[in-house]
């Protein structure tokens, strides 16, 4: 069946910024959930999720334990990408480009550059630029999520405060991020300079949001997602997906709490369907309440 | 409103999980209405619809979950135009939907760090080469003789026509090219000006072929 006329010489370019954010565009709408098994990772798939966080612990978990979070081990990431068929993301420290480099040679398909393992410096995030794969970062405001950008982020997801099962934090980062996109767009195209000096951002991406109204990398939910109403929520606010940390398997029925959690990021502007969704899912998570926090106990300080 | 000459096309695009905004985004560039396709509610009056990219195994359960299998077949076979990009390719193949005589083969050029850019030659595209985004993509592995394949990369089928049914492998949507889009409301148009996809064509190709 083959031939002669398809075949088109032709130059590839691989790990440009449209086929890093191609990826994240692909996964709007949709749940990514974070796994410490293969077990698990072949759960999320059958359940619903778009993409996996291969990780060791989950943040709960992490928080419980204390000491320092790191990497996953190398093998546990290999199981999970053999045993699913999603795109399989994974955590490096904040700064710790040696651990992302790793996760590159293992072939991951997106890095998670997370306040939610031990940062490893104190002054720099790693220079995403020079990598191949795509890297997503939290950001708790609009100036936080440009800086990841300047540093060639293809994602931005709101932190929120993981491992908690409260929304709150998740709440007022979305809502911090967004009002201040809606006030860059009110500007002047003279008035834009002094914004990015106030924001300590860089210019070019501050215009770029003033002009269009949205950062230039999708934003996605993550910390504190427990229920589908949680989902909802901050769908509505805004996120075009959502990240489900410890939510799901630190549920009593993590396999129908994590379709709900699906269904209702599908159907997230549809009262009657999360409803439908939420109906008898059991007990959520363990929660804290992130206002009791303090100091070191709240991730989203860590990264600036 | 189907039918009624002069008016914007509606485009559904299946917004389960996936590319749906960006299709949406460029939908709206070239002047044509969409909808976010979530229920078979959203099916009502479509003149043409896009499946996107995302996760096949996720846009799948979804389907099954909505109940939308059935009632996206009969669009289709009503003669509605439609257009599959990615995962969309895959859910028209045979054992998806079951709507193009073809099998797709999923993350066929392999994780994303072997996602690319790349020219290539689309038949029924005038004009230079056409840029394609490739994320994870599918190729076409095996495909029966009532389809058309229109271009490929590395020596595999990467899009393909059967009728009014067209599937692409890369991302239309994410390139700064709007000749996929055009082929698709193109479709839409001459099934309003005509009533119905061209059987004589469709033959003559399949003889050339």
């Amino acid at each position: 069946m083959y031939s002669e006329q398809w075949t088109v010489s032709s130059i590839r370019e691989q790990a440009t910024p449209r086929v890093k954010t191609g990826l994240a565009e692909m996964l709007k709408g949709g749940v990514i959930m974070d796994v410490v098994s293969a077990e698990q990772a072949s759960l999320a798939e059958h359940a619903g999720a778009a993409a996996v966080m291969a990780l060791e612990r989950v943040p709960a978990d992490i928080r419980r334990d204390g000491g320092v979070a790191r990497m996953s081990d190398p093998a546990m990431i290999r199981q999970i990408q053999a045993a699913v068929s999603i795109p399989v993301m994974a955590k490096a420290r904040i700064g710790h480009f040696a651990e992302a480099q790793v996760l590159q040679a293992l072939k991951v398909d997106y890095i998670d550059e997370s306040e939610v393992l031990t940062p490893a410096d104190e002054e720099n995030h790693i220079d995403k630029w020079g990598f191949q794969l795509p890297f997503v970062c939290g950001a708790t405001s609009l100036p936080e999520a440009l800086r990841r950008i300047g540093e060639g982020a293809a994602m931005i997801r709101s932190k929120g405060e993981a491992g908690t099962g409260d929304i709150v934090e998740a709440v007022r980062h979305l809502r911090s991020i967004r009002g201040e996109i809606r006030r860059l767009a009110t500007l002047g195209e003279d008035e834009v300079f002094s914004a990015a000096k106030e924001l300590r951002s860089p210019l070019e991406l501050v215009q770029a949001v003033a002009r269009e109204g949205k950062l230039p990398v999708p934003l996605f939910c993550a910390g504190g997602i427990a229920t589908p109403a949680d989902a909802s929520l901050v769908m509505q606010l805004g996120a075009e997906a959502v990240f489900v940390g410890s939510g799901i398997f630190k549920s009593e029925d993590p396999e129908r709490r994590a379709r709900a959690i699906v269904e209702a990021t599908t159907h997230f502007d549809d009262p009657e369907r999360v409803a439908a969704a939420s109906d008898g899912l059991g007990t959520p998570m363990a929660s804290l309440e992130a206002a009791k926090l303090q100091g070191e106990e709240l991730l989203a300080q860590r990264g600036w | 409103m189907a039918g009624s000459a002069g008016a914007a096309p509606l485009i559904g695009v299946l917004a389960l999980q996936g590319g749906f905004d960006a299709h949406q985004r460029r939908l709206a560039r070239l002047g044509a209405d969409s909808r976010r396709v979530r229920t078979g509610r959203d099916l009502e009056e479509l003149d043409g619809l896009i499946l996107p990219g995302g996760e096949s195994t996720t846009m799948s359960l979804g389907i099954e979950r909505e109940g939308l299998a059935d009632p996206l077949r009969d669009l289709a076979r009503a003669g509605v135009p439609v257009l599959g990009t990615c995962a969309g390719l895959i859910m028209l193949d045979r054992d998806h939907l079951d709507l193009m005589d073809l099998r797709a083969q999923r993350n066929a050029f392999g994780t994303q760090l072997e996602s690319f850019e790349a020219d290539l030659a689309l038949e029924g595209v005038e004009g230079a080469p056409l840029h394609a985004v490739f994320i994870r993509a599918p190729w076409i592995a095996e495909y029966g003789p009532d389809v058309r394949v229109l271009a490929a990369m590395d020596g595999h089928p990467v899009a393909a026509r059967q009728g009014d049914l067209l599937a692409v492998a890369f991302h239309p949507e994410l390139s700064d090219d709007d000749r996929v889009h055009r082929l698709l409301l193109d479709a839409i148009a001459a099934r309003r000006d005509g009533g119905g996809p061209d059987p004589d064509r469709d033959r003559a190709e399949r003889a050339q072929a």
